[in-house]
């Protein structure tokens, strides 16, 4: 009898392990998360317009409708990146997401304080080998380090009101994304 | 014979418990660093590079992206205070003071995360666009055919969930419920 309820803990405690591996794990095997979606639609380095959720079809599932969108596809193998972009009227935001969708970090018009957030996206190994003088000058210019090589930024500007969306669409039509000069 | 037999009935446990509790979790979401007011349930942790694995499992199969902490935060509503599930067939009110944001949306959507279709393409509303009593509470009914005043259409769907976004609100993981993060509340009214 014992030996049975040994047998049984056994077997709980490996379907815990199982149950740890696996939640884990299943980020690596995804093949429909926001990355792999987008990267369907969305050149490298380059700002692509989302298209607006309807009813009927959307690129990624709670999509915020008020919210015009944009999104660049970075590759930082090459060379750092260069994000320009013009605030709209209402409340403009920059989400940066590694390849995984995990969002690490995240700026909106105010805290950037300009008509245009500027903003470049570097790996750590490329900002260690920024010369340090330079390093001074970026003081007015904001770096920030991307965890991947590659990932997502997205650019959310708000339409408060329907009549507002395509000033918002226009605002970050004006957005640029683009390798750094070296 | 009998370690042949002990050996399959660990395996058939350990397969059935493993991948029980992982469906189980993921159907059912996660408690790990919710942050609740009434009916409402943000995970500020999820914006973040802190986000635990349960809620990355959950993103990575939903294809979500979460809003960064430094953009805004989302609460999700699936049930009205009183613990009933949303149904599009019902008359709900969400009225009451709002927390401290920039603005906010609040946004109706199905389970699966796809707006709700109707004749007005209307499926949310923003701070901006919501009236507003003297008290300046917002009071917004959603129900399958129009009323008076703020009338988000729920389409007559079996079930739905409500999205109230606040962007560029102080509201973080080290905030605390009651007056701080005073949310609406959620009502039903009738049911046909």
């Amino acid at each position: 009898m014992i030996r049975w309820v040994l047998w049984l803990l056994a077997g709980l405690l490996l379907g815990g392990i199982v149950h740890f591996v696996m939640i884990l794990y299943l980020p690596n095997t995804a093949t429909q998360n926001a990355y792999t979606r987008i990267s369907a639609i969305a050149p490298v380095n380059a700002v692509t317009p989302l298209p607006a959720p309807t009813a009927a079809k959307a690129i990624l599932p709670l999509m915020d409708p008020a919210f015009a969108a944009a999104v660049c596809r970075y590759d930082l193998k090459e060379a750092p990146l260069k994000l320009t972009v013009p605030v709209s009227p209402a409340y403009t935001s920059v989400t940066f997401y590694t390849n995984r969708d995990i969002a690490y970090y995240a700026i909106n018009d105010r805290a950037a304080g300009r008509r245009t957030i500027e903003l470049d996206l570097m790996t750590s190994a490329q900002r260690a080998q920024l010369p340090d003088d330079e390093e001074v000058a970026a003081a007015d210019r904001l770096i920030v380090e991307s965890p991947s090589t590659t990932g997502l930024i997205v650019l959310r500007a708000l339409a408060p009101e329907p009549a507002l969306m395509p000033s918002a669409i226009n605002a970050l039509e004006k957005a640029r994304c683009e390798p750094a000069p070296q | 014979m009998r370690l042949l037999i002990g050996l399959l009935l660990a395996f058939a446990v350990a397969a059935g418990v493993g991948l029980g509790s992982t469906y189980y979790a993921l159907r059912e979401g996660t408690p790990f660093g919710a942050f609740q007011v009434g009916a409402w349930t943000a995970w500020p942790r999820t914006g973040t590079t802190e986000i635990d694995p349960y809620a990355r499992a959950l993103l990575a199969r939903s294809g979500e992206l979460p809003l960064g902490a430094g953009d805004g935060i989302a609460f999700v509503a699936t049930k009205d205070d009183r613990g009933h599930a949303l149904d599009g067939r019902c008359d709900v009110t969400v009225s009451g003071v709002t927390p401290q944001a920039r603005f906010w949306t609040l946004t109706l959507y199905e389970p699966d995360g796809s707006l709700v279709g109707n004749a007005l393409d209307r499926h949310g509303f923003t701070s901006q666009e919501v009236v507003r009593n003297s008290q300046g509470e917002i009071a917004v009914s959603i129900a399958p055919r129009a009323r008076a005043g703020n009338w988000l259409p729920s389409g007559g769907v079996d079930r739905y969930i409500l999205v109230m976004r606040f962007y560029d609100s102080p509201i973080s993981a080290a905030s605390r419920t009651g007056r701080e993060t005073p949310m609406p509340s959620i009502k039903g009214v009738s049911c046909p």
